[in-house]
């Protein structure tokens, strides 16, 4: 690699980063402007630094309800990769029950999560279940769709050679199919992230007694909007975290990534 | 008299179970020598090897290995692709290592007995590469290190070298064809280019049509006088372009 094409990278991230935060901070300008000389009224949308106020004042209120929220997210991801993995392997495995539960899962997907809360609720409480099972619902879909379709991305050659090596079933799955599968997995993984600390949320708005929906509900009732916003951040806050982490964990398992990323 | 290292008597194949596609093809490749079968894209090559590994069950005909039937049973025979079929997820060494590993050897022993060969192969220190960090030739090379790890008295081999650029073809086929010498190897390779097979084999099969549309058969065999201290001159030696002409009369 030559000096300039280092250069040409290096301020090619730096762009990367700075236009994007230049626009964002735009925008928040505009904002607080906007509302400042009375454009739209205080009332209803408060100023960035009401919500920066907002959040820095329930910080410690903040921390402990973004506990309860992580703690449900975390566990339903953990379940909703387990089933959507037990899934893709059956499905793969079994035509059958490829051809039983696909269209069923597809219809799953398309029954709104608001809509199912409140059943949900009622079958199982305000405490923990119902919120896990919600994050399991729309957590299990991405992973079971990756992966199957990581699994049947697998060269059929590659397949015909493990057999001429008498390769077990078990051995092509472990040695071919899941390393081929990883890539995608790890996609669909990512998406699941985002969609675990969103459905723990949501599934907090119909009742429960901590958690990051719960504090949302009350603030929303004694129209402190600008804490609404500052819940907001964090809730986007924590799904980015999510993401970066299955980011790091994508690149400490699949290190053969790292040097076809060099050679293109 | 000894049986052939690998024998097909009377393979009638079909595609996907319907149309008979090869007729009546029958083969020997005796121990230690080199066997090309030579034919248009799409006459039926590859369905045939399919069928002498095992992984295809014939509508007729036996295949035997040593003399013993093993129609329809994968696994006693090498097999090598034209794609390398390198998996991207395991370094070179593991890579070769797979058959090994696969028939029930640890992983340390399986690397302790690949790593001596590297050199001999011509892949010295590209152990702990990735495939993606290879050239295609290594890459190839690294396959039929792989191949040869099976450990099996036959090689099949599918267009081994069609993936790679001219050049590197003729200097990865010359390297082949000094391994297979060195290593008393017993193989059969399929392949469309003409210059390729002739200079490859002792002995080349031409698989041809008797018109279009009809199931391929084996149209006559040609016996390569090969040179023997011609090397790697042997392709313009007037006994190479002898045989070519004969496999070019055969297939026209």
């Amino acid at each position: 690699m030559s000096i300039q094409s280092v250069e040409g990278e290096s301020s090619r991230r730096r762009r990367r980063v700075v236009i994007p935060a230049l626009t964002t901070l735009g925008i928040l300008v505009v904002w607080q402007v906007v509302v400042q000389v009375g454009l739209v009224p205080n009332y209803l949308l408060p100023t960035p630094v009401q919500v920066i106020d907002a959040l820095v004042g329930d910080v410690a209120l903040l921390a402990g309800h973004a506990a309860t929220t992580l703690v449900e997210a975390a566990i339903g991801l953990a379940l909703g990769v387990a089933l959507g993995f037990a899934m893709a392997v059956l499905m793969d495995r079994f035509e059958g029950f490829y051809l039983a539960f696909e269209p069923l899962m597809t219809i799953s997907q398309t029954i709104p999560t608001v809509a199912i809360a409140p059943l949900l609720v009622l079958w199982f409480g305000y405490g923990l279940a119902p919120k896990v099972v919600l994050v399991v619902i729309s957590t299990f879909f991405p992973i079971t769709v990756s992966l199957v379709s990581g699994f049947q991305s697998v060269d059929p050659d590659m397949i015909d050679l493990m057999r001429t090596m008498r390769a077990s079933r078990w051995q092509v799955f472990w040695q071919v199919k899941m390393p081929a599968a990883a890539d995608q997995f790890f996609s669909g993984l990512r998406i699941s992230a985002t969609y675990a600390i969103v459905g723990a949320v949501i599934a907090e708005w119909l009742g429960g007694f901590s958690g990051l929906g719960v504090y949302m509900t009350r603030v929303r009732k004694s129209f402190s909007y600008d804490r609404m916003f500052a819940v907001i951040i964090i809730i986007s806050a924590l799904s980015l975290a999510l993401m970066k982490l299955v980011d790091v964990l994508q690149r400490v398992l699949m290190p053969w990534k790292r040097a076809e990323g060099k050679q293109s | 008299m000894r049986a052939p290292a690998l024998e097909a008597r009377g393979l009638t194949l079909t595609w996907n179970g319907s149309d008979v596609i090869v007729r009546d093809v029958s083969l020997v490749v005796e121990q230690g020598e080199v066997v090309c079968l030579v034919g248009r894209s799409g006459c039926g090559k590859t369905t045939i090897l399919h069928a002498l590994s095992g992984l295809t069950q014939p509508l007729e005909g036996q295949v035997l290995l040593h003399g013993e039937d093993v129609t329809g049973q994968p696994g006693h025979v090498s097999y090598m692709l034209q794609k390398d079929l390198l998996l991207p997820s395991k370094r070179i060494i593991d890579n070769v290592c797979l058959p090994l590993v696969i028939g029930g050897m640890r992983r340390d022993e399986a690397r302790a007995k690949a790593e001596p060969l590297f050199e001999r192969f011509g892949l010295a220190g590209s152990e702990g590469k990735w495939p993606s960090e290879l050239s295609g030739g290594m890459r190839q090379r690294a396959a039929f290190l792989r191949t040869y790890l099976l450990g099996a008295d036959v090689t099949l081999l599918d267009e081994p070298f069609s993936a790679l650029d001219a050049i590197t073809r003729v200097d990865v086929r010359h390297w082949f064809c000094g391994m297979a010498r060195e290593l008393r190897l017993s193989a059969f390779v399929i392949t469309h280019d003409v210059d390729e097979a002739v200079s490859m084999a002792s002995r080349v099969y031409v698989l041809g049509g008797v018109q279009q549309g009809e199931p391929s058969r084996i149209v006559g065999e040609v016996a390569v006088d090969r040179v023997t201290d011609a090397g790697e001159q042997f392709e313009l030696t007037p006994e190479f372009l002898a045989a070519k002409r004969e496999v070019m009369r055969l297939l026209a």
